[in-house]
């Protein structure tokens, strides 16, 4: 394969990452590392570097779209982009420490958790209309978006702030250590722990993994795993890929956004837990 | 309170101590004009957030696709369909490419392809990061100080991360 095979053919297989990523609030990573590493032969730590970039490109192409279209949460995703930069920067010192295979089995079973815990509840969003939660009314919070697949304006009242900035730190650290599976987390934090929509709960996602991700970038990028072949077809797909997804989402009903993602879960947890336990 | 199917302001809605018009850290009650000006706000800070990604996200896109045709021009190998060149050359553990902004500033002194490429992927990096100092300056503009703080921290470490990197 020549190195114009290469760059087509990877960027191609990127504008599906990008449409993907873009609908279920992750960065594309599930899509690019397996395909990099398995299809392309390439090294792991390059692979995790396009990864990263990846992950950024879905974030600003669809969150262009997505707050001008009001389905992302600003507040909220400003809010706890707090927990999730610092957990991203104190996860890139912390790599050393911990051993990466227990890692990977540890996140694989809590993925695998969540998903189950999708699943069982795919058929509605459990909306609040009373908050007691000191700091989402202190901060206001809550919101309000026009569905478009179901025709109405949609008021959403946020609580649980407090595990969701818990788990929001651990989705940094994860995307950080692992380079993969931040939105993974940052979805489930929103939807069962803060009860935001589905739907606003992805396109937050969306909106607040590219700043996860820069805030790693810098230390992939001084690693040497950022490798200007590899990112430049990753980067071109994958924004063009969410830019189109971006468009999609609104007439998407909630259940089957909550069904695409609980079958990227799996996958996920099953990749994770691969590398976590098998030789 | 069930939620309308207009997206015009309900003033019902808004006269909840914590309507769901973003109104932080105010806990009283808001005039129907003062929503409207608050909504107005709003609408502003999502549409400069909005052109700040939509404009780096143009611009690192097209660094990326110019350091790619530069490369390609250079390397004539590189650009048939079958051939000797293989892309494991390039995208092997020692294959070298900048990775300091030291060797990206002499890359593209040499007008090297993939050293736009790189340009154009720290373009897309700084991004977000751009995003989020908007984010601060549309917050005081707003007058909601303890978002802009919290926008700020945001900003400091994001700024701190690459310093620790060594970047």
């Amino acid at each position: 394969m020549t190195p114009l095979d290469f760059v087509v053919s990877l960027a191609l297989i990127s504008v599906a990452a990008g449409v993907l990523g873009s609908l279920v609030g992750l960065g594309g990573g599930v899509v690019i590392v397996p395909v990099l590493t398995i299809f392309y032969g390439v090294n792991i730590r390059l692979a995790i570097g396009a990864s990263i970039v990846s992950v950024i490109a879905t974030s600003s192409g669809a969150a262009a779209a997505y707050v001008r279209e009001r389905m992302t949460n600003l507040r909220a995703g400003m809010f706890l982009e707090v927990a999730t930069t610092t957990g991203a920067v104190s996860g890139a010192y912390l790599a050393t420490l911990l051993p990466e295979r227990f890692l990977f089995a540890f996140f694989g079973v809590v993925l695998a958790y969540s998903s189950v815990i999708t699943y069982r509840k795919r058929h509605e969003d459990h909306l609040l209309t009373v908050s007691h939660d000191r700091i989402a009314n202190y901060f206001n919070l809550h919101g309000s978006y026009y569905d478009e697949a179901e025709g109405r304006e949609i008021t959403y009242k946020v609580a649980g702030t407090k595990l969701g900035l818990v788990l929001m730190y651990i989705a940094g650290l994860v995307s950080a250590l692992l380079g993969i599976g931040s939105g993974a987390l940052k979805v489930p934090a929103m939807d069962s722990a803060m009860h935001l929509p589905m739907k606003v709960s992805t396109a937050t996602s969306n909106f607040m993994i590219g700043v996860t991700a820069a805030a790693s970038a810098g230390v992939y990028f001084i690693r040497g795993q950022i490798d200007p072949i590899i990112a430049a077809p990753v980067a071109a797909g994958v924004l063009l890929g969410a830019t189109f997804g971006a468009r999609v989402l609104g007439r998407i009903t909630s259940r089957s956004i909550r069904l695409l993602f609980v079958g990227v879960l799996v996958v996920i947890s099953l990749e994770m837990l691969q590398k976590g336990l098998l030789p | 309170m069930t939620p309308s199917a207009s997206q015009v302001p309900d003033p019902a809605r808004g006269a909840t101590p914590q309507g769901d018009l973003q109104v932080s850290g105010r806990h009283r009650n808001l005039s129907p004009a003062e929503i409207a000006a608050m909504e107005e706000k709003i609408r502003k800070i999502e549409f400069a957030i909005s052109l700040v990604l939509r404009v780096g996200v143009i611009l690192s896109v097209s660094v990326i696709a110019i350091g790619l045709g530069v490369m390609f021009y250079h390397h004539g190998d590189y650009t048939s369909i079958t051939g000797h060149a293989s892309y494991k050359t390039l995208t092997s553990r020692s294959t070298p490419f900048p990775h300091t902004l030291g060797q990206l500033r002499t890359s593209l002194a040499h007008g090297d392809g993939r050293g736009i490429v790189v340009l154009g992927v720290f373009l897309l990096i700084l991004t977000p990061i751009l995003r989020v100092a908007v984010g601060v300056v549309s917050f005081l503009y707003e007058k909601d100080v303890p978002m802009a703080l919290v926008t700020l921290f945001v900003l400091v470490v994001l700024i701190g991360s690459f310093f620790l990197a060594g970047v």
